[in-house]
């Protein structure tokens, strides 16, 4: 509802089809190529999922994530340091052979810090957005499903909700309820659901006048048996291409969180709480500090965001 | 068209209640006790009482958002816990600045994006249009803290070629304030250059693929022609839709920025609200994010209705 118009199609001209989509971090905006992807996602055949193992995209970002995912669980004994462990002597001292990325502000060692500071993002990040998931599929049904006064009241309470960029919604919560690792879990969750709800309804929206939905209905199936059992499967591609996606942008959120001092409590070594614990070391020119931990972020975000782009691209195509 | 307008601006109006709401509940309610959230947990009872009894938050809650929203009706934001005094002109500040450092942004982004756009789409598939979508996606994926770190190593402190605070300090002139916005808004162009290339590839494709552009190129007008008379101006809808949702982002993902940089903006002045748990500015700050997006959601309607035929006699959508 934010205005776009639809583009009047010509018959058999190809359609403008992204090669690549930038991860949404507006907080949802589905321009008119989101949208036709949503819709292209529910009539994706298991044969279109094959297509991805093709792609080096897919590839690229799988194994990045993988390498940050063996980070997270073996962390503390691949790391040559106790990423805890203080040095005051070796503090701030720049990249050498005994310590590869540096050492900080306190001379705890920045490569054992980077590598075990994967733990927390990726704990957060795919329970937060399974969650969002979850409760915005249930929600995006009902409202695609049920329709009529209903789905106009969430509608506009969903976009008010919009109307606030997803950081700074995330942002005020945190601060209002204070920052676990349960809380900003909850938070990011329930922040993503009107948007998931919002894919979902969308691709309800066509499914719900399909033959196969009105012969259910006739059987003598109740509402959510129709919802969950007949419709939630014909759009689960959908909802799996919205997973990935969101998953890109909850990293990114985590992420700007910690660096916001809003996420994981020091001493834990968290990759935005680092940047900003060593951001005054920056300006003195001990870069270390705060570019590995940063590049850390950029390429867990970018990987993720590859891997969803893949999948988008394969059933869109 | 009128009434196309009137009910976007009762949408826009029930969007901001709606928003007013959620505000006042992240706010007010979630807190808990504003009076010991800003005094701390040392103070004394009786303190924690009287400083709640002179923001009057100790009364029921229906009174205090009433009184809230009818202050906001009147330009009365609200008083802060930490001043002591109007919210208002704090807010009024912060908004100028970060405007100046938005409208930067847009200055060097929207002609850069529209032009990448459409160098993309005359070269679909073709090595230009893959080396624009590919770092599009990279640069609009990467937090703005690290793109802007990054740039602080490179520019601020190994080459010392910009300023890496973006206050000028009072008084200084048109040009100093400039140098020294340089650098914060480049992580913002970053981040919206791939949405705006993105529509502007996608609507100028489409255009491309017209009966219109074939005729034209058929009666021999030179592809340049060809491009600037009728592929642009159709391509260009969409993306202004873009532009505008973007608007919303840019002043509220401001807050990583202005942090970064320590810029006096509304994003600055949220981050310290919440910091100092002062939730009379953080809602207020907030809440002028959400009215900027919301406006600038409307004023891009009101421009595609102006600018497009079809929506102009069809009336509503």
């Amino acid at each position: 509802m934010s205005g776009s118009i639809p583009q009047p199609v010509e018959p058999g001209a190809a359609s403008p089809v992204d090669p690549v989509a930038p991860i949404d971090r507006t907080g949802g905006y589905l321009g008119p190529t989101g949208a036709a992807a949503v819709v292209a996602a529910s009539r994706a055949t298991p044969a279109r999922w094959r297509l991805l193992l093709r792609k080096a995209t897919f590839w690229a970002g799988a194994s990045i994530v993988l390498f940050w995912v063996v980070c997270a669980v073996f962390g503390h004994a691949i790391a040559p340091y106790n990423p805890l462990a203080q040095q005051l002597l070796a503090a701030n001292a720049a990249p050498s052979s005994a310590h590869w990325f540096g050492t900080d502000q306190l001379g705890r060692d920045v490569l054992s810090r980077v590598i075990t500071g994967a733990r927390d993002i990726l704990i957060i990040t795919p329970l937060a957005t399974l969650l969002g998931t979850v409760l915005g599929t249930a929600l995006g049904l009902a409202m695609g499903y049920i329709g009529g006064w209903f789905d106009s009241v969430v509608s506009r309470i969903v976009e008010a909700i919009l109307a606030l960029p997803f950081v700074i919604i995330a942002f005020l919560f945190v601060v209002a309820v204070g920052s676990t690792v349960l809380s900003i879990t909850v938070i990011i969750g329930l922040v993503f659901t009107p948007l998931i709800a919002r894919t979902v309804r969308t691709a309800v929206l066509v499914e719900r006048h399909q033959d196969y939905v009105s012969a259910s209905r006739l059987l003598g199936e109740n509402s959510a048996r129709v919802m969950f059992g007949e419709i939630l499967p014909n759009v689960l591609p959908a909802i799996v291409v919205e997973f990935t996606v969101r998953l890109a942008y909850a990293v990114f959120a985590v992420a700007t969180l910690s660096f916001l001092g809003f996420g994981i409590a020091p001493p834990t070594p968290d990759w935005g709480a680092d940047i900003t614990a060593n951001y005054s070391g920056l300006l003195a020119g001990y870069w270390w500090q705060t570019l590995w931990p940063a590049l850390a972020i950029a390429s867990l975000v970018t990987a993720v965001a590859l891997i969803a782009d893949s999948i988008e691209q394969v059933l869109s195509a | 068209m009128a009434a196309f307008l009137l009910r976007r601006l009762g949408f826009m109006i029930l969007t901001l209640w709606l928003l007013s709401l959620i505000i006042f509940f992240a706010g007010q309610i979630l807190p808990g006790d504003p009076g010991r959230a800003v005094l701390g947990n040392l103070a004394s009872q009786s303190s924690v009482q009287a400083l709640d009894h002179q923001l009057g938050v100790d009364r029921p809650l229906l009174t205090r958002y009433l009184s809230w929203l009818g202050g906001l009706l009147h330009g009365n934001l609200g008083t802060s816990y930490t001043f002591r005094s109007a919210v208002e002109p704090f807010v009024r500040a912060a908004l100028i600045n970060s405007v100046k450092l938005a409208v930067l942004a847009f200055v060097i982004v929207v002609p850069l994006g529209i032009l990448g756009g459409v160098i993309a789409a005359l070269y679909e598939g073709r090595t230009a249009d893959r080396v624009i979508s590919v770092t599009g996606l990279s640069l609009s994926s990467v937090p703005e803290f690290v793109s802007g770190i990054v740039l602080i190593v490179i520019f601020g402190v190994t080459l010392k070629a910009l300023p890496v605070t973006a206050s000028a300090g009072p008084g200084a002139g048109v040009f100093n304030q400039f140098r020294h916005l340089i650098l914060p808004a480049i992580p913002l162009v970053f981040v919206l250059f791939g949405y705006i290339a993105r529509m502007a590839r996608a609507g100028t494709i489409e255009a491309l693929n017209s009966d219109y552009a074939r005729t034209a190129v058929l009666k021999g007008l030179p592809q340049e022609t060809v491009i600037r008379r009728h592929v642009l101006r159709n391509s260009l809808l969409p993306t202004i839709t873009v532009i505008a949702t973007q608007t919303g982002y840019l002043i509220g993902g401001l807050v990583v920025v202005e942090t970064l940089f320590n810029y006096q903006g509304l994003g600055n002045l949220i981050y310290k609200a919440a910091v100092g748990h002062d939730f009379a500015m953080l809602e207020a700050g907030v809440l002028i994010i959400g009215v900027v997006y919301v406006v600038a959601t409307l004023i891009a309607d009101v421009l595609l209705t102006l600018l497009n035929p079809r929506l102009r006699i069809g009336g509503t959508q």
